[in-house]
């Protein structure tokens, strides 16, 4: 495609524009902790910047245990298909009517 | 002519024979007007309006209003609108026919006031919505949809021996307050996890859904588990089993959810994660918890509902639902990318939109009531969920990297379909009171204060922080092409495997046996043959002279001796 547009994040200084906006929003966050007055339910959410730490913390946690998970449950694509003779010698339907049509339909 | 004893589920059925004998747009336009007329007609009725008949001995209560069941009746209504507009463009008699019975079957099971009323509704469910699956008339389809209907039809036959237990215990079959006393109470407990995908049962719903049609998903998950939820709030309110059942159920499927490629099964593993806490507040009980359980219900039908339709416009558009296979649709669709993010924002609860308002009630109870491990998690799958369906979901769809797909935004029905679940989310996230004056207890409950609203939104920004600084690290995991096993896999592969194993091993044994046998057989005839198939043995073919010459004088003896009688 020689005249393709150029779209907004084809640039990337607006990749790294919307990084800074996250990161101020972040650090102006966490400065409001020591800012506004708090009336809280648990002892817990006395710590300064406890919903932060909790929220970063937990998301990198979470992401790591999830990559780790997939080194003993991830398998092929076609796992529950194997051995299933018929799947394999069939052409996927959607596969030919894309073929076909060039088109979207993927439900009839 | 307004008659109030009308079951909402009526309309519904005879809106589907009519919609199965017309064509075109006569159909689109009564299929528009079944939710509408209904929606309209029981925003009038009363509560306390009921309908009874005897059956044999028992009082059967097919139609009862009241707050709880209204609730659930409204939104069914709005998910049903929303949906049939979704799918205005589709040309398929057995999707839309099937499609407004299963909102009709819904209806029926929350206004239903008996166990065996609720049976019947809890079975169509199945039977109708399994249609929506195996309209996509593709071979893995056809099989998810069996799996998917065998463990729907099982859901209800427990729940049928409950309801029997039921009545044997209690000489009534009112569905009211059921507790987990007696085989009963832990039957129908069963059947209703069944199908509002406890842990362990959960895989028929991340089996199925992906697997279903374009505007099949958006149907699918408005009801079943809605009703699921509702059934557990009606029946187990503060059941403390409930509030582990559900936090497990918050945590477990976003693990699941980051390394999901199928955007689509990424969404069914976060419908799991917010029914969770729907049956968190149901097992906390108070007016406060039942509150945020029923709002949360209400608004995750519509933020899913419109996750599930913008996911379905990109599969309708691109014909690709693996995140690895898109990326950089923003460019082309904007419309959509746009309504994906509102529903994105609103099932992670930022400030201003529905998830907000309901899910931080289930997190105030469980703080008030001294769950605090609980409320931890629920912290944690918020923040999670927000990682998963707030931003993997419009990141790998609409941005990440580009994959050159160039397409333009669905049609305007789609569109429309989805406009209107955005306003609603941000009109409900706006505006709670509206939603709150019809929630069954009042509580007086203000979701925005300034602590509360400071602490989600530190939450939420640290979250996509984490994700953001996880991706430029290079340490978030890509998605791949790929299956994760999950507990589908005892039924999907062990069980099989097991069962086919076991027939080999069988047959095989069957097979030695008969072998041996035979060569004992083998072995006896010719021991035998060894001493009676010799010329002078019994069975020898070659007789000698001497015993024919003894038979003749035997015969001649004999005509000997007939002759002295004739």
């Amino acid at each position: 495609m020689e005249n393709e547009k150029k779209y907004i994040f084809d640039n990337p200084d607006n990749v790294k524009r919307v990084l800074q906006i996250l990161v101020a929003c972040c650090v102006l966050l966490f400065a409001l902790d020591f800012v506004i007055h708090r009336h809280v339910m648990h002892s817990w959410e006395n710590l300064w910047g406890f919903y932060p730490v909790y929220g970063f913390v937990g998301c990198v946690i979470l992401v790591l245990v999830a990559k780790w998970m997939r080194t003993f449950l991830m398998r092929a694509e076609d796992y529950y298909d194997e051995g299933d003779a018929e799947i394999s010698e069939k052409p996927d339907p959607d596969e030919k009517y894309r073929a076909e049509t060039g088109g979207n339909d993927v439900d009839a | 002519m307004w008659m109030p004893e009308i079951p909402p589920f009526l309309p519904f059925f005879i809106g589907a024979l009519f919609a199965a004998v017309t064509r075109g747009t006569l159909r689109g336009v009564i299929m528009l007007a079944v939710p509408v007329a209904s929606a309209l007609h029981l925003w009038m009725v009363p509560e306390g309006v009921h309908l009874q008949l005897a059956l044999f001995d028992y009082q059967l209560t097919p139609y009862r209003v009241d707050k709880l069941s209204l609730m659930f009746g409204y939104v069914f209504h709005i998910a049903a609108f929303i949906a049939i507009v979704y799918s205005l463009h589709v040309r398929d008699t057995l999707q839309q026919v099937t499609a407004l019975m299963y909102a009709g079957s819904g209806l029926g099971a929350v206004f239903s006031g008996d166990l065996l009323t609720l049976f019947v509704f809890w079975e169509l469910l199945a039977f109708t919505s399994v249609f929506l699956i195996w309209a996509r008339r593709s071979r893995r389809s056809y099989q998810a949809g069996m799996r998917y209907l065998i463990i729907q039809v099982l859901s209800g036959v427990i729940l049928l021996i409950g309801a029997l237990f039921h009545a044997a215990e209690n000489g009534s079959l009112d569905f009211g307050f059921i507790g987990l006393e007696g085989i009963a109470g832990w039957l129908i407990f069963i059947a209703f996890g069944i199908k509002c995908a406890f842990p362990f049962v959960h895989n028929w719903l991340t089996d199925a859904y992906p697997e279903a049609t374009v505007t099949g998903t958006v149907f699918l998950s408005a009801f079943t588990t809605k009703v699921a939820v509702y059934a557990l709030a009606r029946g187990y309110p503060g059941t403390e089993l409930l509030v582990y059942i559900g936090a497990t159920m918050t945590c477990f499927p976003i693990f699941f959810a980051v390394i999901e490629n199928d955007l689509r099964r990424v969404l069914a593993y976060s419908l799991i994660n917010q029914v969770g806490f729907m049956v968190v507040g149901v097992g906390i009980g108070t007016a406060l918890a039942i509150n945020g359980a029923v709002s949360h219900a209400f608004n995750d039908v519509i933020f899913k509902g419109l996750l599930f339709m913008s996911m379905g416009a990109v599969l309708h558009m691109t014909g690709r639902m693996n995140g690895s296979d898109l990326g950089g649709l923003y460019k082309t669709m904007p419309k959509t990318t746009v309504l994906c993010i509102v529903g994105a924002a609103s099932i992670s609860a930022f400030p201003l939109f529905s998830g907000f308002v309901s899910k931080s009630m289930v997190m105030s109870a469980a703080l008030e009531n001294g769950y605090d491990w609980i409320w931890l998690m629920l912290l944690f799958a918020s923040a999670g969920v927000f990682h998963h369906a707030g931003i993997k979901i419009p990141y790998f769809a609409f941005f990440a990297h580009d994959s050159g797909i160039r397409t333009s935004d669905p049609p305007n029905n789609m569109l429309l379909a989805m406009l209107i679940a955005a306003v609603l989310c941000i009109g409900i996230g706006v505006y709670p009171a509206a939603l709150y004056s019809l929630l069954p207890y009042d509580t007086g409950y203000n979701p925005y204060d300034a602590t509360h609203v400071l602490a989600q939104t530190q939450l939420l920004f640290f979250s996509a922080l984490a994700f953001a600084w996880l991706n430029l690290r290079g340490m978030y995991p890509p998605e791949l092409h790929s299956t994760n096993l999950d507990v589908e896999w005892f039924y999907r592969r062990l069980f099989p495997v097991a069962i086919q194993s076991l027939f080999a091993a069988t047959w095989k044994l069957d097979g030695a046996l008969r072998q041996a046998f035979v060569t004992r057989l083998h072995q006896c005839l010719h021991y035998l043959s060894g001493i009676y198939h010799v010329p002078t043995g019994l069975l020898t073919s070659a007789r000698p002279a001497g015993s024919m010459a003894m038979w003749v004088a035997i015969f001649l003896a004999g005509y000997l001796f007939l002759s002295f009688f004739y």
